[in-house]
């Protein structure tokens, strides 16, 4: 059994010709929360579908419990994801099925457990996340916040050992992102997982995160723990940390110059 | 010039690389169809949304397909004498050719851009990535059930289709018209062939089941995960399902007829 749960190895991938991640390497200690930060469109999502096997590395590889993610066979890719989570960024709740039905799919598609076992399981995972009240209604009645923590209680369903977060707190008001940050460290505790979430808000991160990895221009530009990286001097992670607007990473997207593109002949 | 060279280089590589990735498709919808076998209430459930819900627009239209061929028939046949032969007209046409193929084109409009809505939807919303992510297999589990539902539904529909054309036709050519009711019904019985007839049509109601369904899913499969991606993905079910299902009915009855 080694230490690290997952581990991503000198990692390249980009979707067309463009390197999305040029040699990211990073390891995930068994038991810990681990946060992937960095800005929008720096492909940190992207990162989470490379642990879970959605798409092939261009070099590199991830390795989940010692075993490398893309040379699996697609059993043995699925019998990978059994150990694994996914909470997605707006929930991916089954829109067809009821808060009760969605958390069961994994049980009722993936195991022989009777009805009367499945019953018990989903409203004891419905009420880690708060929400056994609500087994009966359906997907399009919930506020996002709870979307999410149904959402999260069908991710946990049949107990993984690594849970992804992807962007866990997107669009939450303030009492909904308290209760997820919270959420994400119990369940973490209680179930002895390793977390592993993807994420851009920099207070909710650091209060409840063992170790944060930071993402830019395809490398890891600065990791740490929350205290490490507040204390941080590269200028990146100071213009993060703190939210300026310019910095090392400019307001304006590359572009020709200005002057030139209003005054000439053609946009 | 070489723009538009380019154009018409690029269009046909990928409607060649879509008629691919739909063939593959449709190769591991076969192949993951266990589930649906081992599970007959998967596919049950997506009969009841492509064929019950399109009870209503299918017997309707059989309805007024069959009264026009009446009309028109009668007003023809008449000119010749042989106005009793209106019964086998209706029959014929409505088995051979009309209850398939406009059942089929009905079907791609109601049903199939239902199928391409939903299931691009669900790749919009990662309903789909979910699922693979909890590894279970949403060919499996998604398609392969509204595949097999369509397949089924499609011949239904069209062998209704065709029984509520006929009626139709009934009620214009005896009541109305005033056509004899037994040559009307006994033509009919003595004319319409159970192999040459009545087996092609259901044989053609099968294929444009196979096609119209796996388009529709192919095309959800395959769009954009956007809006306008399923939108036009949607619209591109009902030109594509049309136009396939008016080629296979050529391509078919030449080889029924011959």
């Amino acid at each position: 059994m080694t230490q690290n749960i997952v581990e991503i190895d000198k990692l390249s991938f980009g979707y067309n010709r463009k390197l999305l991640h040029k040699g990211i390497t990073m390891s995930f200690p068994r038991g810990k929360v681990v946060a992937i930060m960095g800005g929008s469109g720096t492909g940190k999502t992207t990162l989470l579908r490379l642990i879970g096997g959605q798409f092939k590395p261009k070099a590199g590889e991830v390795r989940v419990d010692g075993q490398v993610v893309h040379k699996q066979d697609r059993e043995g890719m699925y019998q990978l994801r059994r150990k694994m989570g996914m909470l997605f960024q707006q929930g991916a709740l089954f829109t067809d099925l009821s808060v009760f039905d969605n958390v069961a799919f994994p049980m009722r598609e993936l195991t022989d457990l009777p009805e009367t076992m499945i019953r018990d399981l989903v409203l004891m995972k419905l009420n880690a996340v708060g929400l056994r009240g609500a087994h009966d209604m359906m997907p399009t009645e919930l506020s996002g916040g709870m979307a999410r923590r149904v959402a999260l209680a069908r991710a946990i369903a049949l107990d993984p050992d690594i849970i992804l977060y992807d962007e866990p707190f997107a669009g939450l008001d303030p009492i909904s992102m308290a209760v997820t940050c919270d959420l994400i460290r119990t369940l973490n505790d209680a179930l002895g997982v390793t977390s592993i979430v993807v994420t851009h808000d920099v207070e909710e991160t650091f209060s409840f995160a063992d170790y944060i990895y930071f993402v830019a221009d395809g490398v890891v530009a600065a990791e740490g723990t929350p205290d490490d990286l507040r204390n941080s001097t590269l200028p990146f992670v100071h213009q993060f940390v703190h939210g300026e607007k310019d910095g090392p990473v400019p307001f304006h997207y590359a572009a020709g110059d200005y002057k030139d593109q209003l005054l000439g002949p053609d946009a | 010039m070489i723009r538009l060279l380019q154009n018409i280089g690029s269009n046909t590589i990928d409607q060649i690389w879509r008629l691919g990735a739909g063939a593959r498709l449709f190769g591991l919808t076969l192949i993951s169809s266990a589930e649906s076998i081992r599970r007959p209430r998967l596919v049950t459930k997506e009969v009841y949304a492509t064929g019950v819900l399109s009870l209503v627009i299918i017997s309707v239209s059989a309805f007024f397909v069959g009264m026009v061929l009446a009309l028109q028939g009668y007003h023809t046949l008449q000119k010749y004498g042989s106005s009793e032969a209106i019964g086998v007209l209706v029959a014929l046409a409505l088995v051979r050719e009309l209850g398939p193929v406009v059942t089929a084109l009905l079907f791609a409009g109601r049903a199939g851009t239902a199928i391409t809505a939903e299931i691009g939807l669900m790749k919009a919303t990662e309903q789909l990535s979910a699922m693979e992510m909890m590894a279970v297999s949403p060919i499996s589990r998604v398609v392969a059930p509204r595949f097999w539902a369509g397949v089924i539904a499609l011949p239904l529909l069209a062998a209704l289709f065709s029984m509520i054309g006929i009626l139709g036709g009934y009620l214009v050519a005896v009541p109305l018209i005033g056509v004899d009711e037994g040559a009307f019904w006994s033509q009919m019985q003595a004319n319409v062939d159970w192999q040459f007839d009545i087996v092609n049509g259901v044989i053609k109601s099968v294929v444009f089941g196979v096609a119209c369904t796996m388009i529709a899913l192919f095309e959800g499969y395959d769009a954009p995960p956007t809006a306008e991606g399923v939108s036009r993905a949607t619209t591109r079910t009902v030109v594509t399902s049309s136009l396939a299902v008016l080629a296979l009915d050529f391509a078919l009855t030449s080889f029924m007829i011959i």
